[in-house]
């Protein structure tokens, strides 16, 4: 979606502000949010695409407006509604008025480190790859109403494969409960100019990692 | 029946707003705190960029592994112990004299948690997703690197499931340490 987590090669957002690298926190509330998060998605009702899209599904006026963590809250909160595990009331509550649906699944501190490392893998069987390192393709003018992992940067300009990875989940489905849909995924590498216009650092190239559908023959 | 969710006047809004759904949550039986604090202490003391650190200084004091991992650094950093959740598919880029390496996130906050923790913050920031991509020079310099003009910039924006970890350049003058001091080292100058 043209939504406001797309915000490769935009001005205006300031200087980048280093810190020092212990620094992960800002508040306790953020550390919260975190393993609220984590634990919810045990309860197996999203995926990793759909709830990176309940987050740039935000106004863009409340996302640029809300801090990283806070937006992970807001998401989480209507994930959580949409679901039926939690209603509205109870949020203006602040307490539980009625049991959860899938306690069973409740994920727990000793289960926590074997979910950890395992992950979430999104290598899967799929298709052959059309394209090989070293094809020139270009990017699809590729806009869809919901979740997209092509940035708007890069789309109809023309790079080259430069590695092959496999096939991937394909979010473009899988954060709207079509399916895995797996699909070629490769590394595709542009020139800075070709992205960012004659003003843009020579010395400078981007890659993105782009599915198969994202792609054209150039 | 209240518009705003009701808490202690003492606390910030977010404070009282995750709160109350960690509150609701655990009520429902649906989140186990000891999970939550679990996840928390997994990620403040015992995944961060130590173990990062580790690989680059491996990688440049045994080229067999360094070999390995520019052929397969999922497997390649697994055999350390860094693996799983947001380092499911690692990428090894190895900085030159020639070129410089920069990972981004434009669309999100993507980082290979097992080799370098949670992200920072900068990371996770507009400021840096959105300039990175442009202007990497301009970026770098904020955080004190300044490149020559000649050295290729290539920054990886990790818009799938990829981890990308950048090995830098061994420094000169580092012959006699052994990988232990070069993880000192890597932490030193990050």
């Amino acid at each position: 979606m043209n939504g406001p987590q797309d915000i490769g090669g935009r001005h205006g957002f300031g200087a980048v502000i280093p810190e020092d690298e212990g620094e992960r926190f800002h508040a306790d509330w953020e550390k919260r949010v975190l393993g609220v998060t984590l634990a919810s998605a045990a309860l197996g009702y999203w995926n990793i695409d759909v709830s990176r899209h309940a987050r740039e599904s935000l106004p863009p006026a409340v996302y640029y407006a809300s801090s990283y963590y806070e937006i992970w809250l807001r998401a989480l909160e209507t994930l959580l509604v949409r679901a039926g595990e939690v209603t509205p009331e109870e949020l203006a509550e602040g307490h539980a008025l009625r049991p959860g649906v899938r306690a069973d699944r409740r994920l727990s501190a000793t289960a926590m480190p074997e979910v950890l490392a395992k992950g979430g893998p999104t290598e899967r069987p799929g298709p052959a790859p059309i394209f090989a390192v070293g094809d020139r393709v270009r990017c699809r003018n590729h806009q869809p109403a919901g979740h997209t992992r092509l940035p708007s940067y890069a789309r109809g300009h023309v790079g080259i494969v430069e590695a092959l990875h496999g096939s991937h989940v394909y979010p473009d489905s899988n954060a709207h409960g079509l399916g895995e849909q797996p699909c070629p995924l490769y590394t595709a590498r542009f020139d800075a100019g070709d992205l960012f216009g004659e003003d843009a650092d020579p010395t400078l190239r981007v890659s993105i990692d782009a599915w198969e559908p994202y792609l054209e023959p150039a | 029946m209240h518009d705003h969710p009701h808490h202690d006047n003492e606390l910030d809004e977010m404070t009282a707003r995750v709160r109350a759904l960690e509150t609701i949550l655990v009520e429902k039986g649906l989140v186990d705190p000891a999970a939550v604090d679990a996840i928390i202490d997994t990620y403040e003391n015992k995944v961060g960029p130590r173990n990062g650190a580790a690989v680059v200084a491996r990688a440049w004091s045994d080229p067999d592994f360094a070999a390995w991992l520019e052929e397969d650094a999922t497997a390649a950093i697994a055999s350390m112990g860094y693996f799983g959740r947001q380092g499911e598919h690692m990428v090894a880029v190895f900085n030159t004299a020639e070129r410089h390496n920069l990972v981004v996130c434009t669309l999100c906050s993507c980082y290979p948690w097992p080799v370098l923790g949670l992200p920072p913050t900068w990371y996770k920031a507009p400021a840096y997703r959105s300039r990175a991509v442009r202007e990497p020079r301009a970026v770098l310099a904020e955080f004190g690197v300044q490149l020559p003009e000649t050295t290729e910039i290539r920054v990886w924006d990790s818009t799938a499931e990829i981890r990308y970890l950048v090995i830098p350049e061994r420094p000169p003058g580092t012959e006699g340490l052994d990988a232990e001091a070069l993880a000192r080292l890597v932490r030193g100058t990050a």
